[in-house]
């Protein structure tokens, strides 16, 4: 295959990559995206390899890695819980980031790179291995880090070291003092040290950013480490002089970008201070502090299974408010039975999804999906906000800080100015939950204490179950 | 001081309604209130002069007597000139007014000096409004009483049966604009048992219609009929004509059609012509509910029940009069929920707050000062389509700027491009010729990236996010050009080290693009409709 043929290869590539990223944006045209995104990457492999810059020496090995690389991929993809599926984006991004430092260092030491280059370009060169590998090693490692805290194996809560921005000042300034230095490094293996100790500086900085936010920002974590794999992948096409790899990895950057922005202001979150690393930066309390003035008063009722069946039944419109709980219990099945079966009855009932319900945006949806709950009947928080005072029972599951009311009612509450489902307008609202125990922002939530509202306490799998019987009966 | 609400007797010919009723006469005491009920005002309605007494209620006999003696007065209708007359300086009056056909009565109660609110006037999209929209509680009357009209001027069930005696059809109901009016009476017509199908102009509101059991039919017309507010507004001719094929085509099928279409500040529209009245089977019945707006049915008589061409055509305007127990208590109730707004320190004296977007909205005479009609109201949730210009606006600004919602200020956005034209600048001076081919693709290859997704739907962010994630293993190029290139004569190059990063790169990303695409695949196969 010719040079040019393999640029006409590309282009192609780039454009189904294009169509792949636009078709995602609509349910309908969805599928379609994917299979535009996997012919245009099969399309780039394809035309690499066949293409003048890889000899027949090489392709054993590549067939050999690709086929281990994927077979462990496709393993993956296949036995994951729904539930997991965050923390599996997560651990994918990590390997991006490794790969892309992999990538520097080999192009590092490949003296034909750079062997017909003039002194500027030279530098430049240079200086995108340097940034490359800057990213990849950041993302790696604090994807890792976004995994470990999603899968629970490390806690939620942010570390925050003391002057932790003047510690990554200092990283940042000997990451530059030692890019001046690998600059002006005589040979490779004098340019070498410079190199390992920035890589080494950002694994650290990767770890201590992802650390220092809370889990309740995670959602947003794991979009901008997406982000970032998609600058690690660019900068690499800086470094092999690439088209095909700069934009593929500003798409990726920058969509990856704008889906952390959406989140943010889902949030009300200042998108500067959640990427700086802290939930609280802000100027509010840390996330462990109680706001002490604004202690809800007042005792929550609780109720039982058979009792909420009867609300049901009586009820002609249901929103149902699913949260993270949900997500862990794998009740999603038994909400759609349940679903299913007041509909049959002539309850109208929906189900309000808030921006950042779950761990991941559209956690939720995904979940209802699997369950074959029918998408137009699951709506957008703006979608049926206003339509609770009409309701007659709004059912919460396992979900906390995205219904608690003293994001409107109370300034000093560190999630103040947060959009939230206003299910307290409800003629009656239910929250199943374990224990009265605070949510990820670790606020109190008044909603429990007021005088509409019944708490469900349990396990929600198991509780749903049992509506669901007496339901039946 | 406690101040004294008065409800004088309603003197309109045929109004049977009360503006308060015995159950409300005490949650005003509890606010703090003294009542004064004039003797007889709840007699059409089934309430006695002893309950309201026993209810705590002061009974005056005279209107005069009480007009002078009420510091506040509720009433149902406007006032009359006469009642004007008695009413005292500087008092206050909830009412419905509709101060724009009553220009007269406006200046009327100026001249008094008084506060005015109407309960018309409320700013109805308002959320905590909803508690003292008495509109929408009598519309919800009229839908019912509609139907309960209708079935007695039909001369068969509304329910199929079959029968020992033969079988019975259902009967088939029209309902034409599903407002609230509308839905009501969609609701009762299916729990009679009747086959309800309904339509409006607005296309928002089919599921409504749905979810109260009836079957929306659509005019074959593309075109947006929401007006402001919530309200219908005037359709263009080729979308009438649609609509008035559609309307024949029901006035042949159905038995009973009612018509409740409104158009704020218009004529009613007319939906049903002479011919389609012809069309209609012998004996079926139409309720105009627009009676009062000139109707929607050529042939309506308003207040009139007449029959034409063998169909009934109903035009009372007085149908939640003649339902008065339940209207007065749910108007009292309306009116009791705006005390509370008004009084919220519930000392029995009340503050017209004209900071509040509900009671701005209301008050249409202030002390005098005639204040209607009030500023568009601030809304607290945008309508769907401000909505959809909000997500348009923010895609203007550069992502990854700010976190705040509120368009950025123009010297902020001054200092942006400032600093991009810097840099710019920085990066022609000094970079070669080579790269600034490649920083071209980069810088559009953000912003293409940037417009595909701004409008993604948030149920899609999971899928999009692994899709990007898949997308990202390209890296596997880099990897891919390093493993064996052509050779290059007379360099040396350290082959078995890049070979072994650019094979675990490759064995790296390899995992990443074929479990990315599959986890995709796999969630979106279970998006379905």
């Amino acid at each position: 295959m010719s040079e040019s043929l393999a640029t006409v290869s590309y282009i192609g590539a780039t454009i189904l990559f294009i169509l792949s990223l636009g078709g995602l944006s609509h349910p309908e045209s969805s599928r379609r995206g994917n299979l535009y995104g996997m012919i245009g990457m099969a399309l780039a492999v394809l035309a690499t390899i066949l293409g003048p810059r890889v000899t027949m020496a090489g392709v054993p090995w590549i067939i050999g890695a690709m086929v281990v690389g994927g077979s462990v991929g496709i393993y993956a993809a296949r036995v994951v819980k729904m539930t997991q599926m965050p923390e599996l984006v997560a651990l994918m991004h990590s390997l991006v980031g490794l790969a892309a430092c992999l990538v520097g260092f080999a192009n590092y030491i490949d003296p034909a790179a750079a062997a017909n280059l003039s002194s500027a370009e030279k530098a430049i060169h240079e200086m995108e291995i340097y940034i490359g590998i800057l990213i990849g090693a950041v993302t790696f490692s604090g994807s890792i880090i976004a995994f470990g805290k999603l899968s629970g194996k490390i806690g939620g809560k942010p570390l925050l070291l003391p002057a932790r921005h003047w510690l990554n000042l200092l990283g940042l300034l000997i990451v530059i003092y030692f890019g001046w230095q690998f600059l002006h490094a005589e040979s490779v293996s004098a340019g070498m040290v410079p190199l390992i100790v920035m890589a080494v500086i950002a694994l650290l900085f990767g770890i201590h950013m992802v650390m220092a936010i809370g889990g309740a920002d995670m959602p947003v974590v794991v979009s901008m480490l997406n982000s970032y794999s998609g600058w690690a992948a660019a900068a690499t096409g800086f470094m092999l002089s690439n088209d095909l790899l700069i934009v593929t990895g500003a798409l990726v950057g920058s969509s990856g970008a704008i889906l952390s922005y959406i989140m943010c202001r889902a949030m009300n979150r200042n998108f500067i201070s959640v990427i700086a690393g802290g939930f609280g930066t802000g100027g509010g309390t840390p996330a462990a502090a109680p706001s002490g003035d604004a202690q809800p008063a007042g005792e929550a009722v609780a109720i039982s299974a058979a009792e909420t069946a009867e609300l049901l039944r009586e009820a002609r419109n249901v929103i149902i408010v699913p949260g993270y709980g949900m997500a862990v219990a794998q009740a999603q099945h038994t909400v759609y039975e349940i679903t299913k079966l007041l509909r049959e009855k002539g309850v109208n009932v929906r189900f309000g999804i808030h921006p950042v319900a779950g761990r991941m945006p559209g956690h939720m949806n995904v979940l209802l999906a699997e369950a074959k709950v029918p998408y137009d009947i699951v709506l957008e928080m703006d979608e049926l906000n206003e339509d609770f005072p009409d309701t007659d029972v709004a059912m919460v599951i396992g979900a906390n800080d995205i219904v608690n009311p003293a994001a409107q009612d109370d300034p000093n509450s560190p999630i103040a100015g947060m959009p939230v489902l206003e299910v307290w307008k409800a003629k009656t609202s239910i929250v199943m939950k374990r224990s009265m125990a605070s949510g990820y922002a670790g606020v109190d939530n008044p909603l429990f204490y007021k005088e509409n509202n019944r708490m469900l306490f349990g396990d929600a799998k198991k509780m749903l179950d049992e509506v669901l019987v007496a339901l039946k009966s | 001081m406690t101040l004294m609400i008065g409800i004088p007797r309603e003197i309109a010919a045929g109004e049977k309604r009360a503006a308060t009723v015995p159950d409300v006469v005490e949650k005003l005491i509890k606010l703090g209130f003294k009542v004064a009920v004039e003797s007889g005002a709840g007699d059409a309605a089934n309430f006695s002069d002893d309950v309201y007494r026993a209810a705590g209620a002061e009974i005056i006999d005279g209107a005069a007597k009480l007009w002078s003696a009420s510091d506040i007065v509720f009433k149902v209708r406007g006032p009359t000139a006469g009642e004007v007359g008695l009413m005292r300086e500087g008092g206050t009056l909830v009412s419905f007014i509709w101060p724009a056909q009553n220009p007269e009565l406006m200046q009327q109660l100026a001249a008094k000096k008084a506060t005015v609110l109407a309960i018309d006037a409320l700013p109805r999209m308002l959320s905590r409004a909803q508690k003292m929209d008495a509109l929408t509680s009598m519309a919800g009357i009229t839908g019912y009483r509609a139907v309960i009209e209708a079935a007695n001027a039909f001369g068969r069930f509304f329910n199929g049966q079959i029968t020992a005696a033969g079988k019975v059809p259902p009967a088939k109901v029209f309902i034409a604009g599903a407002g609230v009016a509308g839905l009501a009476a969609i609701g009762t017509a299916v729990g009679l048992g009747a086959i309800v199908r309904a339509n409006d102009t607005r296309p928002e509101v089919g599921d409504q219609v749905k979810s109260m059991g009836g079957e929306f039919v659509k005019v074959d017309y593309e075109e947006e009929g929401s007006g402001g507010g919530g309200y219908a507004r005037v359709m263009s001719e080729g979308f009438q004509q649609a609509q008035r094929e559609m309307y024949a085509k029901q006035a042949k099928e159905v038995d009973i059609i009612i018509t409740t279409a409104l158009i704020p500040g218009k004529p009613a529209p007319k939906l049903i012509t002479a011919e389609m009245v012809k069309s209609m089977k012998p004996g079926s019945v139409i309720v105009d509910l627009a009676a009062e707006q000139g109707g929607n049915c050529e042939l309506t008589e308003p207040g009139q029940a007449v029959v034409k061409h063998g169909v009934t055509i109903i035009g009372y305007t007085d149908l939640p009069s003649r339902l008065a127990k339940q209207s007065s208590t749910l108007y009292a109730t309306n009116l009791f929920r705006l005390t509370e707004e008004l009084c919220k320190t519930k000392d029995g004296v009340i503050n017209v707050n004209m900071e509040d977007d509900a009671i701005r909205g209301l008050t249409v005479i202030k002390e005098g000062n005639i204040t209607w009609p009030a500023p568009a109201p601030k809304l607290s949730a945008a309508p769907a389509k401000a909505a959809a210009a909000k997500v348009a606006a923010p895609a203007a600004k550069g992502h990854g700027h700010g976190g705040s919602s509120e368009p950025m200020a123009a010297g902020k956005l001054a200092i942006m491009f400032g600093v991009a034209a810097v840099l710019f600048l920085l990066i022609g001076a000094y970079a070669p010729a080579a790269f600034l081919g490649h920083f071209t693709v980069f810088v559009l290859a953000c912003f293409v990236g940037y417009m595909v997704v701004w409008n993604v739907t948030p149920a899609l962010h999971t899928p999009l996010m692994s899709v990007t994630n898949a997308i990202s293993s390209i890296i596997a190029i880099g990897a891919l050009v390093q493993i064996a290139p052509p050779a290059m004569g007379g360099i040396n190059r350290p082959d078995t080290w890049i070979l072994g990063l650019a094979v675990a790169g490759i064995a790296l990303t390899s995992v990443n693009m074929f479990g990315g695409f599959a986890v995709t695949q796999r969630m979106l196969a279970m998006f379905r409709k």
